[in-house]
């Protein structure tokens, strides 16, 4: 019983990762940029969350929207401001800005929210279901995330597939210059991108929150990188691949935790991450077609 | 239907046109030819809005789109063929047609004009759920050809479309531009086979570092002994 619930946990981590892991994956297979500030918008959503549910006593549901349509804005306001003007710079310019949004917006919320830790009430007050007599346990939290990550990863699935925008992003991800010469608009399209990354942010920010409610300028670091390493192992640019890698980071976190050491956790989780890369260097579902000449 | 006057492009402080002035008529089959690092994929670039000129004017049905942002010229009804082919290597050959039809929205009429693709490049209907990364060099040009007319254009730009194809397809490919021309779509095609470009083209102008060094009739351009010993290796 104890495994099962470790394996519940894992997935429900996992689920955070796949989400916020899109975002990096998304922007990376379309704009070919590291947002590296992408985990700072997961801990703006989550305070926006927090400021409309504990001081405003608004509905959870009504304060995740208002969390995701601000999320969306600072999404498009950041691409627009910081990496818009970069299109034609090298790599490494656009990655150092984006670590530099990062601390900006870490530094931001240190001075409008304080160094403190707030105590973030969950989103989902459900208590969970309970199984064989209490032994089994499955919160609310977790059974809500997960359900939560596989309807996005559906929805999402089904929006790059079948709607002009959509095939928009597929182009530009596969051939910028080529789309331009489609008629696509690829600055709005990168714009879309950031778009709907930041505003799913802000749903990973609010479920992460719920189920480890401390939150602080920081909390959004952390989870960020572990969800990069998540789109890279599961092959970055791919969809499916930032859940596959998103639940499997989640389990082997959870269960690491568990059986080795909550200490060398993270150290495992990376552990992994370096032997993928060895035997597959795309990751999981990366693939790599070679154009012919 | 395109008129390119005194048209100047800088790469850097490298002037890479020094303002050329050319034009094409409706119908004809315009070839522009040259060698390496001429000018002539820049010129191409610059018309569909890839590149920015530093100063002239691109008239495309007396409208000037020289400074109209790229995404925004297909709709006005030209087409680019690029260099190297560009096709979506990881989208199937049918994706890849309909990503010509980017710009169109009525469902009728873009099936209508695949009805039509696929009957000139049959072999790409046969090859329509297979990714385009995994198509021949030959293909992928067919696929490339095919991407552009589906967005329904007045004219094409073809920059190199024989480049790297085996002879077989060469062929091929230069009777499929011919059809292309029948069919009532303007061309403008660079090529470095100058010898099979000038034999289906109308009239050709000859580029050299950044400059139009000659033009004319092409069959007359054909005879010219400068040109035979430049371009036609005789």
């Amino acid at each position: 019983m104890g495994f099962l619930t470790y394996l519940i946990n894992g997935l429900s981590l996992g689920s955070v990762y796949a989400i916020i892991a899109l975002g990096y994956t998304m922007v990376y297979g379309i704009a070919k940029m590291l947002n590296f500030a992408h985990g700072d918008v997961i801990m703006i959503g989550a305070y926006l969350v927090f400021m409309c549910t504990s001081n405003a006593g608004m509905p959870a549901i009504v304060s995740i929207v208002i969390a995701m349509g601000c999320c969306t804005i600072l999404g498009m306001i950041i691409e627009k401001i910081a990496y818009a003007p970069l299109r034609k710079a090298t790599n490494l310019a656009v990655l150092i800005t984006a670590i530099g949004v990062s601390y900006f917006l870490q530094n931001m919320a240190l001075l409008i929210f304080g160094s403190n830790p707030v105590s973030f009430t969950s989103v989902i007050p459900w208590e969970g279901l309970s199984f064989a007599g209490g032994q089994l346990k499955i919160t609310g939290n977790a059974l809500i995330t997960i359900v939560v990550c596989l309807v996005i990863m559906v929805v999402l699935m089904w929006f790059v597939k079948n709607t002009k925008p959509g095939q928009a992003m597929r182009a530009v991800s596969e051939d910028r210059d080529a789309a331009v010469l489609m008629g696509i608009n690829v600055n709005a399209t990168i714009s879309l991108t950031f778009a709907i990354g930041s505003g799913l942010a802000a749903i990973a920010g609010a479920l992460l929150c719920s189920s480890y409610p401390s939150l602080t300028p920081y909390t959004g670091s952390m989870p960020g990188i572990k969800a990069f390493t998540a789109a890279v192992f599961g092959g970055i640019g791919s969809i499916p691949g930032a859940l596959i890698g998103g639940l499997l980071l989640g389990i082997i976190e959870i269960l690491a935790k568990a059986y080795i050491s909550s200490q060398l956790a993270d150290a495992i989780v990376f552990a992994v991450l370096i032997i993928v890369l060895l035997v597959k260097p795309t990751g999981i579902l990366g693939k790599q077609i070679k154009e012919k000449v | 239907m395109l008129e390119i006057k005194d048209l100047k492009v800088n790469y850097g402080v490298i002037q890479a046109l020094k303002g050329i002035s050319f034009e094409v008529n409706e119908g004809e089959v315009i070839a522009l030819i040259g060698a390496n690092g001429a000018g002539k994929t820049t010129t191409l670039q610059t018309i569909s809005g890839m590149l920015t000129p530093t100063s002239g004017k691109i008239l495309l049905h007396g409208t000037d789109i020289s400074k109209v942002l790229g995404h925004k010229i297909v709709s006005m009804g030209l087409a680019h063929v690029p260099e190297g082919r560009r096709v979506f290597p990881g989208l199937t050959v049918l994706e890849n047609l309909k990503m010509g039809a980017y710009t169109r929205s009525n469902k009728s009429e873009i099936a209508d004009t695949l009805e039509k693709v696929y009957e000139s490049f049959p072999r790409l209907k046969e090859r329509q759920n297979q990714l385009a990364g995994t198509l021949s060099g030959g293909e992928q040009q067919m696929l490339a050809m095919g991407r552009a007319l589906m967005s329904k254009p007045s004219i094409v730009l073809m920059d190199e479309p024989s480049m790297g194809l085996s002879p077989i397809y060469v062929d091929e490919i230069f009777n499929i531009i011919q059809s292309i021309s029948d069919a009532g779509t303007t061309v403008l095609l660079v090529e470095q086979n100058a010898k099979k470009a000038l034999a289906i083209a109308d009239r050709a102008y000859v580029l050299e570092t950044g400059n139009i060094v000659l033009s004319g009739d092409a069959k007359t351009l054909m005879n010219d002994d400068a040109i035979k010993k430049a371009y036609l290796g005789e």
